[in-house]
């Protein structure tokens, strides 16, 4: 592998990111699959590096999932988009940054639709306000939430309590991207790096001290796929996809699995479990699965917030042997306490994934 | 009184119609942007169909212009047009007044970085048809040690107009097909596939080393383009295709991938182009008057293309065109421009 | 194991890492036109068989060189030998001769 390559390509795909004052938006199923992820962005950006990140109770999905299950017209997507849109010019806002990937890529694949097709614009721009009341306007810069954590990564290196290596043998942890499909893919251009070698999760693992392990599907999709998993007949191809990638990656023995999609880290995930539980494989170590955790998760680890407060525990692999090896301080015992302290009850022991 | 003829380019087309035009009597003047004479042919090892040595032909070729003054490392500046000749200022200070101009600036071939999906400058153990025929001419490069399994991946940057670049470059079929021989001879234990959408064999002689690739060396034709290329742990790689025949994906690790990288307009004959205006088709390769009947006049008077300015072409084609254009030059010069009163109706008419 | 009412799907992906050199070579040995093929697809279009029962000897070369020898055999199991095929095959390849070592070699487990 030639690293000076990979970077001529690198410097040819970097997007501008503003610095501050976004409109955020958040995604329907992260708060389920990793509810502290969004949380951590907020606290980091907010709290930590002091950035104006807005969120209204008032947006809604994006209409992507129902979009890519192809149960809803294009028209009333536009015009959900373009509500949201609405809503940040209407808080006085013009970079708007999003938490999904789902979204990301629709919201840019309706953005181009517009410049391409002005007349259908033009319709949203009526349908909006006939049902809405509200002025149509577009982001001045789109931007996907791990963009921005791109864009912080030195800042949070600067505030970082560890950094992505083993403590004890001193080496980098080897790490492992994942890149959502619609982030890059179809409009290479819009994503850092492009599509092909994609920078935006690899420039924060190199500012955090880990090492990128390229393996060869690593462009391949996680499985997700919607129709192949909404569909328990179809479920079989998704778990195949996904079991194609740790196939490929198995030789490299990652340590970490960094993510920046919503459905990505669930399914690198959970179908770690269903692949060990129906065919007694594991790709960790002694019997462990590989973490699969989203940059949120990551970034809050080297700043040195508490992994049960990061949400570690909703995790179907186990992240103790990282916690481990990143010299990460926790209470096993507080594993599965909820907010307030009450005992949540521990999940059923798995037969094979440790 | 000898006319001044400015060759521009001095790869195969230029040197050949260099040769001709001084042998019709003219005062040629070559030059030629890199310190050395021959073009892409220079860096050649042996040439398709019969794996002659390039350096023989090329030899050949500058023994025809001997004699004809040449200057390397050496560009045009500036370009004016006078009453019918050419003032051309060049990049080593010397100003030329030419009755005519050939411009052969021929071809650069395609970047293979720009199709990031096959990772050449990433991945260790791809290169491109021309680093296979620099480890012919030299014997050495890093990549090449004992490799099993070789693979061809053609069409690199032709007949893909993502990459920009939508016609056939026409020469790739032949190169493949060729090295692949060269290089089962050179590895005899090796698997070698060559990756095709259309194998494109129409000259003399390419269908019998197609026929000879398969047969004596056992060269595996697989119908369908490389998708994309990735690392193994181990540096082999996992490249990927369809093969179309028989309708399904397909996988394979190679320990080499060659890229046929296809021809593109040359950059600095687009600079030439810009200073005399030239007209250039969709494809970026210079216009010509006439259509497929002429070939060899440029829409401007005193004008002339030969080679791969004009398209993707065979040596022997360029060669032939070259002539061609010799000819062209002098029916010029001999009938149109000596006629000074009459010369604006006759170029109308003629030209 | 758990039963998840859903499990892997097979590939259906060629392997060429698969292909089984030496088995070939025994092929090349009995029947070197074998390597000529361009995958033109006459023989399968006059063959006597194909017209009623999967036959192709075109997709029989193509299963062998990716590694799916049993497709190959059973692409040629119902053949006749009637050799239609070598008449139509602008390669002039023994068709009936291809076909007879193929079976042979592959055959063999």
């Amino acid at each position: 592998m030639i690293y000076e390559g990979k970077q001529k390509i690198w410097s040819d795909y970097q997007k501008d990111i503003p610095d501050d004052h976004y409109f955020y938006v958040r995604s329907c199923i992260r708060q389920s699959f990793f509810p502290a992820s969004e949380a951590t962005f907020l606290d980091i950006t907010r709290n930590r590096l002091g950035k104006d990140i807005f969120e209204t109770e008032h947006h809604t999905t994006c209409g992507g999932i129902a979009y890519h299950s192809d149960t809803i017209p294009q028209e009333t997507v536009m015009t959900i988009i373009a509500r949201q849109f609405a809503l940040m010019a209407k808080n006085g806002y013009e970079n708007y940054v999003c938490s999904c990937i789902t979204s990301f890529g629709l919201y840019c694949e309706t953005m181009e639709t517009w410049r391409e097709f002005p007349e259908l614009e033009a319709k949203i721009r009526e349908n909006l306000w006939k049902s809405c009341k509200l002025e149509f306007a577009k982001p001045k810069f789109l931007i996907h939430a791990s963009d921005l954590i791109y864009k912080y990564r030195n800042q949070i290196a600067a505030q970082a309590v560890r950094k992505l290596v083993n403590v004890h043998t001193g080496e980098p942890l080897r790490v492992v991207e994942h890149i959502g499909c619609h982030y890059s893919k179809m409009f290479p251009s819009k994503g850092v790096g492009g599509a092909e070698y994609p920078y935006v999760l690899v420039g924060m693992i190199e500012a955090w001290g880990g090492e990128i392990v390229d393996y060869p599907e690593r462009r391949h999709c996680c499985g997700f796929g919607f129709r192949q998993y909404f569909i328990k007949g179809n479920r079989g191809y998704s778990l195949s996809n996904t079991h194609k990638k740790f196939e490929s990656m198995e030789p490299f023995k990652p340590d970490l699995i960094i993510t920046n999609c919503p459905g990505c880290p669930y399914f690198l995930d959970r179908w770690q479990y269903v692949i060990a539980e129906s065919t007694g494989k594991t790709y960790g170590q002694d019997g462990h699965g590989i973490p699969a955790l989203t940059y949120e998760e990551v970034a809050g680890l080297v700043m040195g917030y508490d992994p049960w407060d990061l949400g570690l525990q909703t995790h179907q692999v186990s992240v103790e042997p990282l916690l481990d090896k990143m010299g990460v301080e926790y209470d096993p015992a507080k594993k599965y306490l909820g907010k307030n302290g009450k005992d949540l009850g521990a999940p059923a022991p798995c037969a094979c994934l440790k | 009184m000898k006319n001044n003829i400015l060759i521009i380019g001095g790869g195969p087309a230029g040197l050949e119609a260099s040769a001709q035009l001084q042998r019709m009597g003219y005062n040629v003047i070559l030059i030629e942007k890199s310190p050395k004479l021959g073009g892409h042919l220079a860096k050649w090892d042996r040439l398709f169909p019969d794996s002659v040595p390039a350096d023989e032909v090329l030899g050949s070729l500058l023994r025809g212009a001997e004699g004809v003054k040449c200057f390397t490392d050496t560009d045009v500046r500036a370009i004016n047009r006078l009453d019918k000749s050419y003032n051309v200022r060049l990049t080593n200070g010397i100003t030329v007044l030419s009755d005519a101009v050939l411009v052969a600036s021929g071809f650069d071939l395609f970047d293979a970085v720009k199709k990031e999906e096959y990772g050449y400058g990433i991945y260790d153990q791809v290169m491109t048809n021309a680093d296979l025929e620099a480890y012919f001419k030299t014997g050495s490069d890093p990549r090449i040690e004992h490799p099993g399994r070789i693979g061809f991946a053609h069409c690199v940057g032709s007949r893909d107009e993502k990459a920009g670049c939508r016609s056939c470059s026409k020469v790739c079929c032949a190169t493949a097909v060729k090295q692949a021989i060269e290089v089962k001879q050179a590895f005899p234990k090796a698997e070698v596939y060559c990756f095709y959408m259309d194998l494109r064999l129409f000259g003399r002689h390419y269908e019998d080393i197609y026929l000879k690739a398969q047969k004596e060396y056992g060269v595996r034709f697989i119908r369908g383009r490389v998708a994309e290329v990735s690392e193994n742990y181990d540096g082999t790689l996992l490249v990927k295709a369809e093969d179309t025949v028989a309708g399904k994906p397909l996988k394979v690790t190679l320990d080499l991938l060659v890229l046929m990288a296809g021809m593109r307009p040359s950059a600095s004959g687009k600079a030439i182009g810009d200073l005399l205006e030239m007209q250039v088709e969709e494809d970026g390769y210079f216009a010509v008057r006439g259509g497929i009947a002429a070939g060899q006049r440029s829409p401007i008077p005193g004008i002339f293309l030969a080679g791969a300015a004009t398209g993707p072409k065979t040596l022997p084609e360029t060669l032939a065109d070259a002539r061609a254009a010799a000819m062209e030059v002098d029916r010029y010069l001999t009938e149109i421009f000596p006629d000074a009163k009459n010369y604006k109706q006759l170029v109308k008419e003629r030209w | 194991m758990v039963d998840f009412g859903f499990t892997l799907v097979p590939s259906s992906r060629i392997n060429l890492d698969l292909f089984d050199k030496e088995k070939y070579e025994e092929l090349v040995s009995m029947e070197p036109d074998v390597r000529i093929c361009m995958a033109c697809g006459s023989c399968t279009a006059v063959c006597t068989a194909g017209k009623f029962v999967h036959t192709s000897l075109r997709e029989a070369m193509e299963d062998i060189f990716n590694a799916k020898t049993d497709n190959a055999l059973e692409s040629l199991r119902a053949c006749q030998l009637c050799g239609k095929c070598a008449m139509v095959c602008p390669r002039g390849i023994n068709t009936r001769h291809l076909i007879m070592s193929i079976t042979k070699v592959y055959s063999k487990k």
